[in-house]
């Protein structure tokens, strides 16, 4: 590859040489034979006004060309009901900007060869049309107006308030990965966290003094209910990092200190998904888009949008967190324990004693 | 000190015409000069060769992006332990795309367009024989070059320099256990970045100042050229926005050094909880763009003032709309001040800050819009030359109105949620006020090389410079919005953790991107070469080469220290008296009276040749200005 570059800067810088030595040429060659001395532009004047009339041309075709050929991989099918409206509005808005992009350039670029210089013309006096001015200020400013009324009605129902029956998922970025944590199958609210609380175990800092965090569960991937609004609740432990679903079409910093939200109604299952994009190994991606440090680029995991139904079986399968390292009932204030007790597996009874002794936890599954 | 040191030089200047007065050493005449020309040239020199280097690491981060795969042991030599078995090193990566922000941002675009040509020009085109301080103006530049050195010195250091991103968004940038790039190499960032501010604010008070105090007799506002209203404004974007830039890094600094919990609080990194409770890491984001949103005008404005002149001057056509051209750029002034938040809507703003935001950003498109159509009407009817310092014109409006449109898109708060951070936006904003500022960076050159060092740069090196540059530029950022809209976000290292094919759908396009802007900034070499060149053995400039209006080129070829050996001019006319009805020439500059052309005067023009003496009588008004 770096042959390759090589020889395509020797061949351009080639070509570069090959221009200005021949113009050199032919601009001495004309001066030979017709000094024109008087003429402010030189022979290439009329070269460069045609040039601007090529690049016309050929930067539509290219534009046009290039558009065509990646538009089956721009803006990935839109996988979340506002996904499909926001969208609808980018097309709309593209149209408009397209339009202004293709009627300025070509004006723009046509005037050049049109109004070359030409000897004995003279340009015309024309500072000023206030009428002119108006017009190209009240157009753009209408223009605005509509597409700003519209995303900002847009804007508003995405960022309002999450629906009472939205399925509440944490989200927690670290470097240089995600926490998932579901509200469990018997309260539907999280648990408090406490970044003091975490360690190696508890990576994100449940805070058992908190009845509720009893029966929350965690996941390395995070799994989603098709057709139901979907909460996410965002935080992050270190730096700054970002939530991005890009089939979803969500994106939400988050951030160290403050809880952010984002809510949203995922509307293709993956399976819905694997079957349009005819790709079995189809899955969704929640990627970081807000630089976080050498594994930025790496800081993903997969999502699964389910049927309602299997969704429900998935969360059921789950085990509390409580369940999966049972000597962190140790944590639990004395008047919640009986409460606790009941997602405590009775599993060995050795467990009730290292626990009581406060020996370090050794069956507990690391989350990552 | 400094009205003394001024007055020393203006009263030497007077008192002796011409220059047989005792010599200027060369540490004064060069190095430490306080004659705006040679600070101009300092900075512009300066620029350039901190585009070099910002231009370098870009292409090599585009190897990067472009051929994941290549071995990139040649690089070892220069690059060393960045180097790790052939592949850049992911924290080096960061540590390029930041470092390449920075330098382009402020050491190129802001110093080098800015500093070069609101020094050089506000003196020589609103009449006045320096700046109001020229030892002011002096301690600028070495502001700037101190800057300069201290953020070139965190090139070398073991953990790297800066590379949090040209944001520098806490806690990343507050804490050295976040990644190495945020320990000493931050500090030197933070440190080069306060001086570069004290150097801003030195310059932007004594341009406004300049500009204010030091016209000419007869140059009323109404008659300053549009470069100077750009600079005018330029500067009183950067002196207003500036100081809370350095708020932000003192408040950083504070956080880094000292403890305390600005923008930190609840952070539990590497294995330890840290005490710091009740910080915003969002203050950080709203002060951070308080500046870098003027930021973006700081660097376009002068392009687009330079335009204006150089656009009017080769059309042979007055400027279409003078007013509404001063008027939209004083409507974008005050309009950058209050539309920062767009680039924080999905940052976890409240979403009704979000949505205020989103009107004022997207008002802000229509005075842009205007300055474009104006352009365009200049064109409409003119008679062209297309010098290169008018093609580069031509070609920044191309790029402005390319890169303003997307803007439109972004601005919608709706919309900004699937492209905040991706390519999308890398594409914009390159278009827009990378690209165009850049090409207004070369259109001033060009056009003002002659005036700057007596000679003339060839012209067909500097035709093929453009086309090369201008074709190459598109080809760079046009197909980067096509990967944007698919979702490639910024600042990764690679593209892998996409998945469903999705990296592998832009390989080639990537490659493409890759390849041209290598050879974009392969073509910058005929740049280099012809400037170099035409300093030493250029043809020798003519009085007034692009027959212009303004008053610098009443100057001799290579102005004299203090600008005019006799009085200054006195202007009677706006800039833009081109191809006037009934003129026998096709130009009529600033300081030509109307009395002298009543062949081509309209009715309201014959009554200014009653204020002429009025201005005359100001000359001795003018001349003990310069001597109290």
């Amino acid at each position: 590859m770096v042959y390759l570059i090589g020889l395509l800067s020797v061949v351009f810088l080639a070509l570069a040489i090959m221009i200005v030595s021949k113009s050199m040429a032919l601009s001495k060659g004309i001066k030979g034979v017709e000094q024109d001395l008087d003429s402010p532009a030189d022979k290439a004047n009329n070269t460069n006004a045609i040039g601007f009339l090529v690049f016309l041309v050929l930067g539509s075709i290219g534009a046009t060309w290039s558009f065509l050929h990646s538009r089956p991989d721009m803006l990935p099918v839109a996988a979340s009901d506002h996904g499909l409206i926001t969208d609808r509005m980018f097309w709309i808005s593209m149209g408009v900007i397209t339009f202004a992009f293709f009627v300025t350039n070509t004006l723009l670029f046509t005037f050049p060869f049109l109004y070359r210089y030409k000897k004995g013309r003279v340009a015309s006096f024309y500072p000023v049309n206030h009428k002119l001015e108006i017009i190209w200020t009240v157009i753009p400013a209408v223009v605005m107006a509509i597409l700003v009324f519209s995303g900002w009605r847009t804007w508003r129902d995405i960022t309002g308030q999450a629906p009472d029956n939205a399925v509440v998922v944490e989200l927690t970025g670290h470097q240089f990965g995600w926490y998932v944590r579901y509200s469990g199958n018997d309260d539907q609210k999280l648990g408090n966290h406490n970044y003091k609380l975490i360690n190696e175990t508890n990576s994100i800092g449940m805070d058992f003094a908190d009845e509720h965090s009893f029966d929350d569960f965690t996941a390395n991937e995070m799994h989603l209910p098709k057709g139901v609004p979907v909460l996410l609740k965002i935080n992050a432990q270190d730096v700054l990092h970002s939530v991005y679903l890009p089939y979803q079409r969500v994106k939400m910093d988050a951030v160290p200190g403050m809880p952010t939200k984002f809510w949203f109604v995922p509307n293709k299952s993956t399976d819905e998904m694997r079957y349009i994009t005819g790709n079995p190994d189809f899955n969704y991606k929640l990627n970081c888009t807000e630089v976080c440090g050498r594994g930025h680029f790496g800081m993903a995991i997969t999502v699964f949008v389910d049927e309602p139904e299997e969704y429900a079986a998935w969360c059921k399968q789950q085990k509390p967190f409580l369940t999966q390292n049972p000597d962190y009932l140790a944590k639990v204030p004395d008047k919640l324990k009986s409460k606790a007790q009941k997602y405590i597996e009775v599993a060995s009874p050795a467990v009730d004693s290292t626990q009581a002794s406060g020996a370090m936890p050794t069956a507990a599954t690391s989350l990552r | 000190m400094a009205t003394e040191t001024l007055h020393a030089i203006d009263t030497h200047v007077h008192t002796h015409d011409v220059h047989e007065h005792h010599e200027l050493g060369f540490v004064q005449k060069y190095i430490f000069s306080e004659d705006h020309k040679t600070i101009a040239k300092q900075y512009l020199i300066s620029g350039i060769i901190w585009a070099f280097f910002g231009g370098a690491m870009s292409i090599i981060f585009r190897l990067q992006l472009g051929f994941p795969n290549m071995d990139l042991t040649w690089l070892k030599p220069v690059l060393g332990q960045w180097i790790v078995e052939g592949k850049l090193e992911k924290e080096f990566y960061l540590a390029l795309v930041t470092m390449h922000g920075t330098i382009m941002v402020f050491f190129v675009l802001t110093a080098g367009l800015s500093g070069t040509f609101s020094n050089f020009l506000i003196p020589l085109q609103i009449g006045a024989r320096d700046m109001a301080s020229g030892f002011i103006n002096m301690l600028s530049y070495w502001f700037f070059f101190a800057a300069s050195v201290v953020m070139f010195a965190s090139l070398f250091i073991e953990t790297g320099p800066a590379s949090g991103g040209w944001v520098i968004y806490p806690p990343l940038s507050a804490l050295p256990q976040a990644m190495p790039g945020s320990g000493l190499g931050m500090t030197m960032w933070l440190a080069s970045m306060a001086l570069f501010i004290v150097s801003q604010l030195m310059g932007g008070i004594n341009y406004i100042c300049t500009i204010i105090n030091l016209r000419t007799r007869g140059m009323s506002f109404t008659k300053l050229p549009l470069t100077i209203w750009a600079f005018f404004f330029t500067a009183i974007l950067g002196l207003l926005s500036f100081p809370v830039l350095l708020s932000a890094a003192l408040l950083l600094i504070f956080d880094r050094s000292f403890g305390t919990s600005f923008y930190l609080s609840e952070i539990y990194i590497g294995g330890e909880a840290l005490p710091n409770i009740g910080g915003s890491a969002i203050l950080y984001q709203h002060l951070f763009w308080f500046l870098g949103h003027p930021e973006v005008y700081i660097v376009l404005l002068p392009a687009l003032g330079i335009t204006s002149e150089v656009v009017a001057t080769n059309a042979r056509k007055p400027i279409f709309g003078y007013r509404a051209m001063i008027g939209s750029m004083m409507g974008i002034t005050l309009l950058a001040f209050i539309v920062w938040a767009h680039h924080m809507f999905v940052t976890g703003m409240n979403p009704f800050l979000g949505s205020v935001f989103m009107f004022l950003t997207l008002i802000i498109a229509v005075p842009s819009a205007v300055k474009a159509f104006n352009y365009i009407t200049t064109l409409w009817k003119g008679n062209i030359i297309f010098t290169p310092a008018m093609l580069f014109s031509i070609g920044l409006v191309s790029l402005f109105i390319s890169g303003g449109l997307t803007g439109i898109i972004l601005g919608n708060s709706a919309l900004d949620i699937n492209l905040h951070d991706t390519y999308f936006v890398v594409a914009h904003f390159h278009l827009v006020m990378g690209a165009a500022s850049f090409f207004g960076l070369m259109a001033g050159v060009y056009h003002w090389f002659p005036k700057m060092f007596g000679r003339m740069m060839n012209n067909t090196a500097g035709y093929v410079h453009f086309w090369f540059t201008f074709v190459g530029v598109y080809a760079v950022f046009f197909p980067m919005h096509y990967i944007g809209l698919a979702g490639f976000p910024r600042r990764y290292y690679s593209f892998t953790a996409l998945g469903n094919g999705r990296m592998e759908a832009f390989v080639d396009m990537n490659m493409f991107i890759s390849i041209a802007a290598i050879l974009t900034f392969t073509a910058q070499t005929i740049f280099v070469v012809n400037f170099v060149y035409s300093i030493f053995k250029g043809k020798k400039a003519p009085q007034n080469p692009w027959s212009s209006n303004t008053l610098e080129w009443t100057t001799p070829v290579e102005p004299v220290h203090g600008n005019w050996p006799g009085e200054i001019p006195a202007v009677y006319r706006w800039p833009y008296d081109y191809s006037k009805p009934g003129s026998t020439t096709d130009f009529i500059p600033q300081n030509v009276p109307y009395s002298a052309t009543p062949e081509s005067n309209f009715p309201e023009e014959n009554e200014e040749i009653a204020k002429e003496k009025e201005i005359e009588g100001l000359l001795d008004v003018q001349n003990s200005s310069y001597n109290h």
